[in-house]
Formats: structure tokens, sequence, C-alpha cells
């Protein structure tokens, strides 16, 4: 069986690479990995992909859509969700932010295990994302009950734990989050101090 | 998912002028918690408004409301059930229920969400050159025919096809463009190139030189034209007066299971829509539209919207422009199957659909004025009596027969066919 060709359309790099070494450690074929979609049908018709996986936030979907139009007398791409006819299928590719299209004509059940290879790796990455940012938030709210902290310990001649105490005990009073608390001392504090 | 709703719903109880039907226990919406895709353009704003003023809240709905990067994102969202509907292109739900987009998935529509909107731009080198044929390019009849020579006068001298860009393979933009390129004959599969190019993208593609010309909504003509990047040689509304343009698209499977929802949505836009229709209204409206990135622009492109004039190039002064963009009056909410059949007409013309097709049954499978009557009679706001006009008949505003008094109707010739005295919008 011959190797498929895949055109791979993701504005960010580092999901591309990821999606891109782990579908050709399941021994598949990456001909082009674009990190925009400028141009997007002049690219296809030079590369003549037989499968395109894109960012579903990618803009250039429409012009993907159109291709179907302009290249009738071609294979054209269509889109690959209207293979399974699955509305499972579709929502979890939806999910994970990806979508793909095959050419007019090939056989859907070549492609499925390409496009089930994208769709784990975008959910993934998603999940990294996800993490990364959970993790900086949280970093970002020590910092400030730190500062909230140290204000009280000036403000009351508190020692460190004294002035977590009282954080806490004023946040439960108010029915708040610690965070919210500490984050209004310390902008009350930027304002008049 | 979009900002916070500052709805001041209040505000919906205490006018009279906007009546609101509560749900009663007969007709509880089946579905409370909603997600609307859009695209961020100026006519996404009946979905808009109906959050932000409290529209949707006074029929006891909570509608999220998402913003999409492409159409085809919002079609396939719909269809998987992720969002329960969405601002559509006129022509997507006829595609769907067509399955041309292969998904298996037929959508309807049982409300418009206005008339017009959009406009043809070229480059300012293209607008140099069509200038030097005819003064008057600022009208689709002149600037098509200079085109026309133009064009003929570049293929003898060998030089490459102009380019012109779109919005979707099935939208009223491809089907206008068309239109008028062909009114001239030139032949829009042949003597220039039609591309797709997503809304926020069209300016810097013109700048770029990447493209000639576009076909798209508001604001992104007036952006163009601001920055001088290039200008307007017609409205659409000047192509085909009062043509249709969006609607609110859903699957035909969601309003099968959701038919009080989708009711209370409908009653939410139709109080939406008489809501803009006020001129005096669109300042809050522009206001709201830019803050939370509705639309990501300058408040002074909307300026179209906001003041109903049309500034076609940047040296010019603005032109009154009432019809540019209807929201409610001449029916405009109304799902007209005879639109549906106009647009089958073209889709049919460039070869996208086989001629077989029967226009009549698929136009009114996919638009819905049953459903349209039963959401207006509930606000008791009057609705046409018919489901179809003659399009392109009515080169003068005439009124439409409705179960309460006629409704004054605007205009729908087609610009090639009208007594030339009336073929501008402000004429």
């Amino acid at each position: 069986m011959p190797k498929l060709n895949i055109l791979l359309v993701d504005n960010d790099p580092g999901r591309s690479a990821i999606v891109k070494q782990a579908l050709e450690d399941a021994g598949h074929n990456v001909i082009a990995k674009l990190n925009d979609d400028a141009n997007l049908s002049k690219n296809v018709l030079a590369l003549q992909p037989d499968i395109i996986i894109i960012d579903m936030d990618a803009p250039g979907r429409d012009t993907l859509e159109q291709m179907r139009e302009i290249n009738r007398d071609q294979a054209r791409p269509i889109i690959l969700f209207s293979a399974p006819n699955d509305q499972r299928f579709m929502q979890e590719a939806i999910r994970a932010g990806v979508s793909a299209y095959m050419l007019d004509g090939l056989n859907q059940t070549q492609i499925m295990p390409i496009v089930e290879v994208a769709i784990a790796r975008f959910r993934e990455f998603q999940a990294l994302r996800k993490e990364l940012d959970d993790t900086k938030s949280k970093l970002a709210d020590r910092k400030i009950i730190e500062k909230a902290k140290g204000l009280i310990m000036a403000r009351k001649g508190l020692d460190e734990d004294g002035a977590y105490q009282l954080l806490r005990t004023n946040a439960m009073s108010q029915n708040k989050r610690l965070i919210d608390v500490a984050r209004i001392l310390v902008s009350v504090e930027d304002l008049l101090g | 998912m979009l900002g916070t709703a500052s709805a001041d719903y209040l505000d919906v109880y205490s006018q009279n002028l906007y009546k609101v039907m509560s749900p009663t226990t007969n007709n509880l919406p089946e579905k409370i918690s909603l997600n609307l895709g859009f695209i961020p353009l100026t006519d996404c704003a009946p979905l808009v408004i109906a959050k932000e003023k409290g529209f949707f809240h006074a029929e006891g709905l909570s509608v999220s409301l998402s913003r999409e990067s492409s159409w085809a994102n919002i079609r396939d969202k719909v269809a998987a059930g992720v969002l329960d509907g969405g601002h559509m292109l006129a022509p997507m739900p006829i595609a769907a229920s067509l399955n041309l987009d292969g998904l298996n998935t037929p959508m309807l529509t049982a409300l418009s969400l206005g008339l017009g909107g959009n406009a043809i731009t070229v480059s300012h080198a293209l607008h140099q050159q069509l200038l030097a044929l005819d003064e008057q390019v600022a009208d689709p009849y002149h600037s098509v025919q200079a085109l026309k020579i133009l064009i003929s006068h570049n293929q003898r001298n060998g030089l490459p096809p102009l380019t012109f860009a779109h919005v979707f393979p099935f939208s009223c933009h491809n089907y206008l463009l068309r239109y008028w390129l062909a009114s001239a004959g030139i032949n829009p599969d042949k003597d220039v190139r039609l591309v797709v190019i997503p809304p926020p993208l069209m300016v810097s593609a013109l700048a770029s030189g990447q493209i000639d010309g576009f076909c798209v909504g508001e604001p992104w003509n007036s952006q163009a034209i601001a920055q001088g990047i290039g200008a307007a040689v017609t409205s659409t509304v000047d192509i085909w007066h009062n043509s249709p343009e969006k609607v609110l698209g859903v699957t035909c499977a969601w309003a099968e299971q959701h038919p009080n929802t989708h009711q209370a949505l409908l009653r939410a836009l139709l109080n939406s829509a008489q809501w803009l229709e006020h001129i005096d209204h669109r300042a809050e409206a522009c206001a709201i539209l830019t803050a939370n990135q509705y639309v990501p622009v300058a408040i002074q492109d909307l300026r179209v919207f906001e003041h109903g004039e049309f500034q076609y190039s940047a040296d010019k002064p603005a032109l009154p422009a009432p019809d540019f963009n209807v929201f409610y009056r001449y029916a405009a909410t109304f799902p007209w199957v005879s639109h549906a059949e106009w647009l089958i007409s073209q889709m049919q013309r460039w070869g996208h659909i086989p001629t077989s097709i029967n226009t009549q049954e698929v136009a009114a499978k996919v638009y819905r004025p049953d459903l349209y009557r039963q959401a207006a009679q509930a606000l008791q706001l009057p609705t046409p009596s018919i489901d179809r006009k003659t399009e392109g008949s009515h080169d003068k505003a005439w009124h439409a027969a409705s179960d309460s008094g006629d409704i004054t109707m605007g205009r729908d010739g087609f610009f090639d066919q009208v007594n030339p005295e009336l073929r501008r919008t402000d004429a």
C-alpha cells in the first residue's frame, strides 16, 4: 500500500512539531508543515497532499472549502467528518480543535488511523497547555498572596504565620477566596501606597 | 465565549414597544442554556443585541455567543451539536440540506438576520484604472462595464486575470459577485480568478496585492476604504435591492427536538431586530459590538451601520445609504422561500448543483415561514400572508398583504433589469 502524503497546517509550531513526529512515528508521510494559512490554496495545488490536517481555528478552512468548487476537474479536498458519519467522532475532533480534509475518491478506512493520531495529539497538547496555564496562574496567585502577607506583616507587626491566618479568617468571613482578598489588598495598596 | 452580559433586561420590560411573551407552562423551552456561533461582521448585531440588551433573557434563555474563525467552523459545530445554532450565510442551510458539504445533516432557517450589508471594493490601483474609463464607477452598472473593457484589454495584452475574493463557496457574496460580473459578459470562472478569504483577512490581502478586489460584509469594506487601500464600486444592495444575506441556521433535528426553545430564540431575535431598526439605537449598538471584541474594529469603521451612509472612497464624501443594512422593516426577518429559490437557481447556474434538483421543494424544506409566523404572531407582529414574492419585480416600494394590515416592502429589483433612473439605492 503506497504511503499517503499528509499536509499539516497549524500556526502553533509547538503543537505541529508534536503532531508531525507522532504521525511519522506511526509510519506516515508528512510532506509539509505550514505555520500559516495565507497561501493555502496555492500550497495545496503545488503539494497535492492526499490528506490535510488543519487547526480548526485556522481561518483558511473556508479557502479549503472553496477548493471543492474550483477543482471540479481534479481530485478535490472534502471534509473528513463526513466519512464516519458519526456525531461522536466529529465532536471529539472539534473538542480537540482539529479538522481534516481528504481527497475525494480515497478510501476512508485508510485515512481514519491518521486522523485518530492527529486528534489524540491535539487533545494531548491541549491538556498540556491547560496544565501549563494552570501552573502559571497558580504561581502568579502565590506571588500575590506573598505580597499581601508582606503588607499585613509590615502594617500589623505580625509574623508570617499570623499574617496568613488574618488573611484566611478575613476571606472566610467574607465568603471569598483567599486569592481574591489578597488581590484586593494588593490593589488597594498600589492605589494608596 | 465572549463577555459577560451587561444585560439591562428590565429595560425590555419597561418599554411597551417590545412585546415580550413569557413562556407558559405549555411552551417551556426544552433547553435553556444555548451556544450560538457568529462571525465578526456588522450583521451579527441581532445576536449580540439580543444577548446584551436582555432579549434572550426575557425569553428565559441563557445564551453564550462564540466568535468563530470560519463559516466552516460554524457549520461543523452546528452539525455536531457543539453549537445549537448560528449566524449563517443564507445559502449554507441550503448547501447542508443538499449534502454539498458531505455532513449528512440537513439544516433549516426560520428567520433572516437582515437584508444587505455587503459591498464590492477594489484596490486603489484597479480603482484608478476603472476611473480612467468611467468617472461614475461608484455604481454597479458603470463599474462592471468599465471592468469588462479593462479585462478585454488585459486579455489582448496577455496580462494575468484579475483576482476577486469572496467569503465562502455557498455565500450570497459569491452569487452576487458572479451575477454582477456576468451581467457585463465577464465569465466568473474564466475571465477572473475567484478565491475565498475570511472576512477579517480581506483588507490585508487587498493591501498586499494578493487580490484586486473583494466582496465582503461590513465593516471590512469601510476599513479598507478608510485606510486608503481600496474604493467601493458598488454595494450588494445596489446589485439586488434588499437582497437576502445572513440567517439563523439550526439543524432540522435540533429544531424538531427543541420546538419551544426555537420559538423563544425567534421571538428574542425578532425583538432584537426591531430594536436595531431604530437608527437612534445604532450608536449604542456600535459601542456594544466593539466592546468585548464582538467585532474587533475601530468604532468609526461601523459608520454605515451607525449613520446609514456609505463612503465609496476616502476622497469622496459619504453618501446616504439608508438601506445598506436593513434589520426589521420591509419584512427583513421573514424567510422568503423565493430568496432560497433564487439562491438555488444561482447554484444551478454556476454548476454547483445539478439542474435536476427540484428548486421549489428544496427551498420550502429549508426556509420555514410557518415557524416564523408562529413566533411573530405570539408577539403580535404582522407577517406576510405569502411565502414567495416575484423577486426582481418591484422597482419601487410596495405593500405585502399580512394578517394585520399591509406591510411596507422595499424594492427588490436587480440593477441590470430596472430603469437606470432607479438604479441607485438612494435614488
